[in-house]
């Protein structure tokens, strides 16, 4: 039997991104190139003006609800478990878990199988497809959380907490940092299964995105504009970027308590530094538990990391006897939560 | 173990007092004794048993950690007990997790060989918030932003009490306050009275209005100097002396110098300066030995701590509060002139025979220690609190200097959308000519209205931002007020103003013609 070529000759990370050579197509590059394989639709990764790409659906309405004609030159959507030869190789895509639409993209080259894991999570989602493993001989996976300090809260009782602090300050509005595209829309869910009915307020920011998830199907109940209130939303629930957070904005509403749905809340310092009051633990990536496991479950005999606190997961795979190699992919951002 | 870490974990995010007080409130209504008898102590005056927190984490996280994973862990995080609260793993059969209570009583019997055990043990019974809150609180002082006084009122405030109440029990009590509780809910009757020293709440005064300067007839108060000083209450009872702040606590350990003394029976109401040969000092100086839990020989040599008495509210195991204080002077001067205590005196009485004698020596108050005119009605019993009509304080002319703002901060809670914290500077000559040389920051004196214009001007005229503050163009001008201004080493100017507050935005003044800090260093005392 001859010799496999090793995964580098193959795939290989160069300063537009992470390439596949015998494909002729990058994943999510940061860079504008001809040819694009998008895992989901978070800015960081879905960026403007390729000359073709190819996502799932919801990704391609993503990017052309946030880019508008910049999307791309061309979009070709690409349903869950389909298969599609690019070149030399094969890919498919399958659940990541991470937001809605969010992919892995699943490589094969002679015989050889690639995962590059894009963004994703274990946790529970109603929001999204579960992230499915796949047996592979190369994981290329995120570590955003890469520390085993990360270790996520179940999410009801996060929800919980901020129930909790609702009941216990009903004179103040409680204003809730979420990103707009993903986190926003799983916290009305969390909110909504944990049997909260009343309305939860939307800055505009977080509209577009809302709307299209509902548009999928996704029930989210009564989710008015603060611009459409009538009073100080005392006691109510509002949902804003965390730039808003004691931003000149928040002065239309009841004292606001400042709290933040995101996994860096596990840390205090991080809390102080945003002046957050009630932290939510709540995080669409994997924590370091669900990142190990997930890595044990692909069967992987290497594993490459592509951005986040890559030491120490390199560190750990290579406890667990698996090669592993940091990418150190540009352009990624520091907290893409 | 749960609920007093969810208090500990939300106090040090919320900023505001009233917040505070409303979790405080919540816990102590809805949790069980001894529970919240021990979580009071922690929040007010700690916990009697010492334990080696330190060593104790260290030993735990070097043994059980992959040291790189630690390491990249701690680098991260910046906080060892943090560190370990998050990586320590929760076995699958550890067991419900502790009661306060229990880890309280354990501590007292623990032996040195088992801490690190004992403490494993309890961490595996905890998530994440109870492991830090339990590192927290064995680390001694909590931290979360809540003063023994704050603690006491959330207290009262549960139980609809006065917090004065609490204060005058408070010396004679012991963790876990269980006579305190039973008492509040009203299961039982007042707590004994207890054989050592107590606090007694204080009389506070008011400022002296207009309308009250117009209805003051002289005949019916007496006078005192107003001290720049702080407020104490000297308090012996069966041999103890103890030394207490006007919240009630007992701040005695910094001061050996004034509690070693011969032992009396009294409460005594009275102004803690640092006095040298007769001259009380700038409050500076007091500084220096506040906020101590120990104090060394030599500080105490430097800075020799001293009692001014005004006041009496025992003698000699007789509660002299109903009688009116010219009779409370009287008894206290004879007292004193009798006992002698050493580092005490009482401070002298004035006599202006009118009004305008009156106001010539509120007007000649500007030396050494003393920031104004205390009145006191004649006739008045000594009541706890701020009473309308019977104390008032005059305090002394604030000076003003135009000073020009150079640094912004954002503030906290209700002003955190708004920049309302504000450094300001004066002109001085530096190497390369006149340049703004930071000498105070405030955050009051404002409407709110001017609050919004600030706020505007600002962000309006920022040149650099640092995290949550901003530098902004130094043009507009700032009459600062404060009621005294000494020098100082540990600001960059040299000088440190006591109180300072806007008076007014000069909006129409030019920053140039702002005061000189040759200027300040004139008045400074």
């Amino acid at each position: 039997m001859p010799a496999m070529p090793a995964f580098e000759t193959w795939l290989r990370p160069d300063d537009h991104g992470l390439y596949c050579v015998p494909g002729d197509f990058y994943i999510d590059p940061h860079a504008v190139v001809a040819r694009a394989v998008i895992t989901h639709g978070h800015s960081d990764h879905a960026r403007a003006g390729h000359g073709a790409v190819l996502a799932t659906e919801e990704t391609l309405d993503i990017m052309r609800l946030r880019l508008g004609e910049f999307a791309g030159g061309q979009l070709q959507a690409i349903a869950y478990g389909d298969v599609l030869t690019m070149g030399d190789v094969t890919v498919r895509v399958v659940p990541a878990g991470h937001i809605l639409g969010s992919a892995q993209i699943v490589i094969e080259y002679r015989g050889r199988r690639a995962v590059v894991s894009g963004d994703y999570k274990r946790h529970p989602d109603v929001t999204c497809l579960p992230f499915e493993p796949i047996t592979c001989d190369l994981f290329i996976t995120e570590a955003t959380f890469g520390l085993p300090v990360f270790c996520h809260e179940p999410d009801h009782g996060e929800i919980g907490k901020l129930l909790a602090s609702l009941a216990a300050f009903p004179e103040r509005t409680h204003q809730v940092g979420v990103y707009s595209l993903g986190k926003c829309q799983r916290l009305i869910a969390l909110l909504r299964q944990a049997g909260y009915d009343r309305p939860i307020w939307l800055h505009g920011a977080l509209r577009a995105m809302t709307d299209y998830y509902m548009s999928r199907g996704i029930e989210l109940g009564h989710v008015p504009a603060v611009a459409a209130a009538t009073d100080m939303l005392a006691g109510e629930i509002v949902l804003s970027p965390p730039s808003a957070i004691g931003d000149r904005w928040s002065r239309r509403l009841a004292e606001p308590l400042a709290s933040f749905a995101s996994g860096w809340m596990r840390i205090r310092g991080r809390v102080r530094q945003r002046g957050v009051e009630l932290p939510l633990v709540i995080s669409d990536h994997a924590d370091w538990p669900e990142l190990l496991d997930t890595i044990r479950e692909t069967g992987a005999e290497e594993i490459w990391v592509t951005h986040g606190r890559e030491e120490a997961l390199v560190h750990a795979v290579e406890a667990m006897g698996l090669k592993a190699r940091a990418l150190a992919l540009v352009g990624r951002e520091d907290e893409p939560e | 173990m749960k609920a007093f870490a969810e208090l500990l974990d939300r106090l040090l995010y919320t900023p505001s007092r009233n917040g505070k007080l409303t979790l405080m409130t919540n816990y102590f209504r809805a949790t069980p004794d001894p529970d919240r008898g021990y979580a009071l102590a922690a929040l007010t005056d700690g916990l009697p048993y010492a334990f080696p927190i330190r060593r104790i984490i260290v030993e735990l996280a070097e043994n059980r950690f992959d040291p790189e994973l630690y390491r990249l862990s701690r680098d991260y995080v910046g906080d060892t007990a943090e560190t370990l609260s998050l990586l320590w793993p929760k076995p699958a059969n550890a067991g419900a997790p502790p009661r306060l209570a229990e880890i309280v009583e354990r501590l007292k019997f623990i032996g040195r060989h088992q801490q690190a055990a004992e403490l494993a043990s309890w961490l595996d019974r905890l998530d994440v918030t109870g492991r830090w809150a339990l590192l927290k609180f064995l680390s001694g002082a909590p931290r979360v932003g809540v003063s023994a006084r704050l603690a006491r009122l959330g207290v009262a405030q549960a139980f609809g009490r006065d917090v004065t109440e609490i204060e005058e029990l408070w010396h004679g009590l012991e963790p876990p306050f269980l006579t305190l509780f039973s008492w509040l809910e009203g299961r039982t009757g007042l707590p004994e009275k207890s054989l050592t020293p107590v606090f007694r709440p204080l009389m506070l005064a008011h400022p002296l209005e207009d309308p009250d300067w117009e209805a003051l007839n002289v005949a019916e108060f007496a006078v005192e100097w107003k001290w720049d000083g702080i407020r104490v209450q000297l308090s012996g009872r069966g041999g103890v002396t103890r030394l207490f702040s006007r919240t009630g606590d007992d701040v005695g350990g910094a001061f050996p110098d004034v509690i070693e003394g011969p032992a009396f029976d009294a409460v005594l109401d009275g102004e803690l300066l640092v006095v040298r040969g007769g001259e009380v000092a700038p409050f500076g100086d007091l500084q220096q030995r506040l906020n101590r839990k120990t104090v060394a020989r030599a500080m105490i040599e430097k800075y020799p701590a001293h009692v001014r008495l005004y006041d009496a509210l025992e003698l000699d195991g007789e509660d002299l509060r109903a009688l009116p204080f010219v009779e409370r002077r009287e008894r206290l001067e004879c007292w004193h002139r009798d006992r002698r205590p050493p580092r005490t005196d009482v401070s002298p009485q004035l006599s202006p025979a009118s009004k305008d004698e009156l106001r010539e020596m509120w007007q000649g108050a500007r030396h050494g220690g003393i920031e104004g005119l205390m009145l006191k009605r004649r006739l008045s019993p000594y009541l706890a609190g701020r009473p309308k009509g019977h104390w008032y304080k005059w305090k002394r002319a604030a000076l003003t200097a135009d000073c020009v703002l150079m640094y912004a901060q954002r503030g906290a809670g209700k002003r955190s959308s708004f920049y309302s914290d504000y450094t300001f500077g004066v002109w001085a000559n530096g190497e390369s000519g006149l340049a703004l040389v930071p000498c105070g920051k405030a955050y009051s004196g404002f409407t709110d209205e001017e609050l919004k214009e600030l706020d505007r001007f600002v962000r309006q005229n920022t040149t650099e931002r640092f995290g949550p503050v901003r530098a902004v163009e130094p043009k507009l001008v700032l009459e600062v007020a404060f009621d005294a201004i000494q020098k100082s080493g540990r600001h960059k100017a040299g000088l440190a103003m006591r109180f300072p507050r806007i008076a007014r935005i000069r909006w129409d003044k030019p920053a140039e013609e702002a005061d000189t800090l040759d200027h300040l260093m004139q008045i400074a005392e």
